[in-house]
């Protein structure tokens, strides 16, 4: 923690000396309140960096940081908007904003967007943009794909997939071999998402994908059923572990580990997960989501964590210039490195750490994402669309013929959502 | 001490004659509240506890049924809707039922009464722990065990219990040839496999409560029962138990209460899943108004609502059946 702070240290004089945008001339001072939800280890660290940094720089500046859990954020942040609010909060871009920009609880920075700095950030515009403004600012992002096990793959001859029928052909190699192709943990629901948009977008677009997350295609067209006709093929294989809706993301881990299952589609997120459950970078590698229907650009799930200032914010300059700090080059090459959140920074000047699967996920994201970026499932459906349709992927991925019915459910819930 | 107007009285019999000595002690006007004080002490007694209970509990039922008539975000403005969120609940109009109130509803059933099974079981361990055998406190505090640790605890230890691959159940199951089940896993067994959780640490609170009601079981009448010849179940039925009556009313009190607000064993073990089917209304009434994407406040106030309408006909027994014990008491 001590080294972080002095090596930001050295680093904030050189970017303050560096970046015009940054020294600005006119001391803030009073007080800015930050509550943030990066509360696990690593994050925490980061953002207290940031803090400490931010202080430093602006020494007549006053920081309270408050760090909540990041799961009970997604609850408490309407009652910290509401009465009081802090001057900046984290939270998620897209549709996830939607309540708090309705509400007018997020202020709206579009002049900030219109700063010579922002058009490094361009790539993210569009997720934080709502009704035509912005509402935030992106500080990190991690790509989404396929993390297998390298070793299983060469004990067993395969290489990584690029088309559905490679996938199918390696999937029942696996299976012949006594294993299961994925390991998943449906408990709560999300990780069933990451297939829907995967299976979804490769095999229609991300155009279509897009127009059933505004709700514009109703669940029932043909196009929806041809999706899940493509992933109960994987389901009738048995390429998922047995039981997976009583685990979680993190209890489905260990049969990847043991090698009882040979891949995860997950978030960069769980490489840590991995490497700390045993698996050396020889055994674990990375592919990208094979594509489906071969006329169909790649769009990549890639969910990006945000900053955001509230709209009660009391000491609005403040909360700008932390804004144009955290979205600045250095900054986001400082918190995404490897040592700190181990994922991809936004701005397009930042340097990608040199983490084989960072590089490679940058590579895929930049140069092979040609389709689209999607914020994922529960960030780009509207919420009770979300809740209704991860609660029916699942169950489709138990019981697959109860399509139908669930099918019919998610268009009952369209038509009321946005009638 | 006699009243003013008696004391005024005995002066006046003298009145004829001025009096000699002045009257040392002239008759007290006392003050409004020393002339109410019987009235007024016990509703000054009874006033925090009233403000309280009109505050916490009388006005947000209110609110809620006001909510429940409006589609509000939580956030924003609220929007009068009548009772739509009525109608989609119930499936008035041309409306289907909510599926998943439906499925709720009928989970209610299922907690409330199944979780009555606590109550004999209870029962039955205070009798089997109700002797002096050395080292029964010991005893009786491992029965107890369970109602101490959270409920949260509980449902973590069950839900390891239940494992599809590692758990306990399937182990044991294992051992006499059963094959593996994954309880929390099947949609029509995860409910019955939380009520189990639940009736754990449900047993435990019945089982104290009884053992309490046993001290109090009169001896003398036991003996006489005895020496009429009665035993065993007869002895249980028409001598024990009917002294017991206090102590089952309360199991019966906590135990229904303790089936309607079923929600931290649910939120733990199944996080309301398979697909939903362990929802109660109470998980329902969170996952809809408070939950992560959850923003209809209006159609989790109208859930509110009908298991409001629910719980009343309890607590209106309740109160009645107390009612009346206390009519009898006089």
């Amino acid at each position: 923690m001590r080294s972080i702070i002095t090596t930001s240290f050295a680093a904030v004089v050189a970017a303050a000396i560096a970046s015009g945008a940054i020294a600005q001339d006119d001391a803030l001072s009073g007080e800015l309140r930050i509550t943030s939800d990066m509360s696990n280890p690593a994050p925490r660290a980061v953002i207290e960096g940031m803090v400490a940094d931010f202080g430093a720089m602006h020494p007549d500046l006053d920081i309270e940081l408050t760090i909540v859990d990041r799961e009970a954020w997604k609850t408490q942040i309407r009652n910290a908007l509401g009465a009081n609010p802090p001057d900046v909060v984290n939270w998620y871009a897209a549709n996830r904003m939607r309540p708090y920009v309705d509400a007018g609880l997020f202020a709206d920075i579009s002049d900030l967007w219109e700063e010579e700095q922002f058009a490094a950030l361009e790539s993210t515009k569009g997720a934080l943009t709502l009704d035509d403004k912005q509402w935030g600012v992106p500080y990190t992002y991690y790509q989404w794909g396929v993390y297998y096990r390298a070793d299983i793959f060469e004990e067993l001859g395969l290489s990584e997939p690029t088309t559905w029928e490679e996938e199918l052909a390696n999937c029942q190699a696996i299976i012949d071999s006594g294993r299961k192709c994925y390991t998943i943990g449906t408990k709560f629901l999300w990780t069933a998402g990451g297939w829907f948009d995967y299976i979804n977008s490769r095999t229609h677009g991300y155009d279509f994908h897009m127009q059933l997350a505004r709700g514009e295609i109703p669940w029932t067209d043909d196009r929806v059923r041809e999706t899940f006709a493509n992933w109960r093929q994987l389901i009738d294989m048995g390429a998922f572990i047995d039981d997976h809706q009583t685990y979680s993301w993190q209890e489905a881990l260990p049969f990847m580990l043991n090698g009882e299952a040979t891949s995860y589609l997950m978030g960069n997120f769980a490489v840590a997960a991995m490497r700390d459950g045993g698996l050396t970078n020889d055994q674990l590698d990375f592919y990208q989501f094979p594509k489906i229907n071969p006329d169909v650009a790649y769009a990549e799930d890639a969910p990006t964590d945000t900053f955001h200032m509230a709209s009660g914010a009391q000491n609005p300059d403040a909360a700008r210039e932390f804004l144009r700090y955290v979205t600045s080059a250095d900054v986001q090459t400082r918190i995404n490195a490897g040592d700190a959140l181990g994922q991809l920074p936004i701005n397009a000047n930042a340097s990608v750490d040199d983490d084989k699967f960072l590089q490679q996920g940058f590579e895929m994201l930049s140069n092979n994402a040609t389709g689209g970026i999607m914020q994922f499932f529960d960030r780009d459906f509207e919420a009770e669309m979300a809740s209704v349709g991860m609660e029916g992927l699942q169950e489709f991925m138990v019981f697959p013929d109860n399509l139908d019915d669930i099918l019919m459910r998610l268009e009952e819930t369209r038509q009321r959502i946005y009638q | 001490m006699l009243r003013p107007a008696v004391r005024s009285q005995i002066k006046g019999i003298p009145m004829a004659t001025a009096p000699i000595v002045p009257d040392r002690h002239p008759p007290v006007q006392r003050g409004w509240y020393k002339r109410n004080e019987i009235r007024l002490t016990p509703w000054l007694f009874l006033a925090p506890a009233m403000l309280f209970f009109a505050v916490y509990v009388i006005v947000p039922i209110g609110q809620s049924v006001w909510i429940s008539f409006h589609e509000w975000d939580g956030l924003g403005e609220a929007t009068w809707v009548g009772t739509a969120n009525y109608d989609r609940l119930l499936g008035l109009g041309d409306q289907n039922m909510d599926r998943k109130f439906e499925t709720s509803f009928w989970n209610n059933i299922r907690w409330l009464i199944l979780y009555l099974l606590a109550i004999p079981m209870g029962l039955f361990i205070a009798l089997f722990l109700n002797q002096t055998v050395t080292g029964i406190r010991v005893y009786k505090s491992l029965f107890f065990f369970p109602f101490v640790i959270s409920q949260v605890v509980v449902g973590l230890v069950f839900s390891w219990f239940y494992l599809p691959r590692e758990g306990l159940l399937n182990a044991i199951l294992g051992l006499v040839g059963a094959g593996p089940i994954n309880i929390l896993g099947d949609p029509d067994m995860a409910t019955y496999g939380i009520i189990a959780a639940g009736l754990w640490p449900q047993t435990a609170y019945c089982m104290i409560l009884y053992l309490t009601g046993l001290n109090s079981v009169d001896p003398e009448q036991v003996e006489a029962a005895r020496l009429d010849g009665a035993k065993g179940w007869r002895m249980l039925w028409y001598v024990v138990l009917p002294q017991l009556k206090p102590a089952t009313f309360i199991a019966f009190v906590v135990t229904i209460i303790g089936a309607l607000r079923s929600f931290d064993l649910i939120s733990i073990m199944t996080n309301g899943g398979p697909f939903g089917s362990t929802r109660v209304l109470s998980f329902f009434m969170f996952e809809e108004s408070l939950s992560e994407f959850g923003f209809r406040m209006g159609y989790g106030a109208a859930i509110a609502v009908v298991l409001f309408i629910i719980m009343l006909f309890f607590i209106a027994y309740f109160l009645w059946s107390m009612w009346r014990d206390e009519k009898e008491g006089r």
